[in-house]
């Protein structure tokens, strides 16, 4: 039986460690980005250590890059942040730490320790799995971050370099596991209206404020449409576990 | 922006994202257990990386613009429409607008 568990936490180790290694390079991308839109090395480096959310990080440089204002790039930032806070309800049980532990937990609480975490069979090695992950995303994503920075800031003008483009692909990189696959109609129906309001309001609106119009876009969705037209949503037993479970899934890279 | 306004955005934006990670972790499971708050928190991240995606690629300030981006974007769609990882994609879209440009697109 001790024997199993160990296996079991090894196998969450070995998992923490390959997600670690796959999220930690792309770490070099936004560094590169975010000296592109502006910021210097040490914010971007702040960024990375205070933030700590990829998602949310490539949204705030990308609003600043367009020219936003600080505030439209903190509501983005929030926003896209939300997630995180989801994730944490489905943790913390599995963790049961106090104090400045759970400081630490609520920081290292990303999509990547989270999949892992979740993912596992027994509470050993869920806690091995979210702790080596979230430690080891933390560690190699600010590494590369610096490096990314570093690279970003030798290389002069970014749109020789196409670093401006990057930056569409890494947000369609970071999208296309919630619209691709058969279960994600809805997904890809907000999607399409978001690019619409975003590109429509552009030329009216102040930089940083088409992308939060079309979040309002998705709030209306999610709370008129009736649960009932997501596929996922149809079996009455456990909805919110079936939902979770698909989005790890879709999170594993 | 100024300096001081980037470092209100870096350290304000920070401190809200760790804030919310917080109340997730403070606040008892079944507030956000309802099923519509979850699809709503999962609709509005795939509404704001679409709009991103869309305002990255094919704006400029306050114009709508079509240059080298949106082919690079099409090359990053094929890419990942073929499994390829996060930074071969990236990688590869950079690679096609900075070649596109060596050769005289805007």
């Amino acid at each position: 039986m001790a024997g199993d568990d160990d296996e079991a936490v090894r196998a969450a180790v070995r998992q923490a460690v390959s997600v670690s290694v796959a999220t930690g390079l792309y770490g070099v991308s936004f560094g590169a980005l975010s000296v592109a839109a502006g910021l210097s090395i040490p914010q971007t480096a702040a960024l990375s250590l205070l933030m700590f959310s990829g998602g949310s990080q490539f949204a705030l440089v990308g609003v600043v890059g367009a020219g936003g204002a600080a505030g439209a790039a903190i509501a983005t930032a929030g926003l896209l942040g939300v997630r995180n806070g989801l994730y944490g309800p489905q943790v913390a049980p599995l963790l049961g730490v106090h104090g400045w532990r759970r400081l630490l937990a609520a920081h290292l609480t990303i999509d990547e320790s989270t999949a892992v975490g979740t993912a596992q069979r027994s509470n050993a090695a869920a806690r091995a799995g979210f702790w080596w992950t979230g430690a080891g995303v933390f560690v190699l994503w600010n590494a590369f971050t610096l490096l990314g920075a570093l690279l970003g800031d030798a290389l002069g003008d970014p749109r020789t370099y196409g670093l401006d483009a990057a930056a569409a692909a890494a947000f369609l990189a970071l999208v296309w596991p919630r619209v691709a696959g058969r279960g994600a109609r809805l997904a890809r129906t907000v999607a399409a209206a978001a690019v619409v309001v975003a590109l429509a309001a552009t030329p009216f609106v102040p930089a940083g404020v088409p992308v939060l119009l079309a979040a309002l876009v998705a709030v209306l969705v999610g709370m008129l449409v009736p649960p009932s037209d997501e596929p996922t949503a149809t079996t009455p037993a456990g909805p919110t576990r079936d939902r979770a479970s698909g989005a790890t899934e879709g999170r594993a890279r | 922006m100024s300096d001081a306004a980037l470092w209100v955005a870096v350290v304000g934006a920070g401190l809200v994202c760790l804030g919310i990670k917080l109340v997730g972790h403070l606040v008892p499971e079944h507030w956000l257990a309802q099923p519509r708050v979850a699809r709503t928190a999962a609709l509005v991240t795939v509404a704001l990386l679409s709009a991103l995606v869309a305002v990255q690629a094919a704006t400029s300030g306050r114009d709508l613009v079509v240059d080298a981006r949106l082919p690079a974007l099409a090359v990053a769609a094929v890419a990942l429409a073929l499994r390829a990882p996060f930074v071969l994609v990236v990688v590869l879209a950079a690679g096609t607008a900075a070649l596109l440009r060596a050769l005289g697109m805007p």
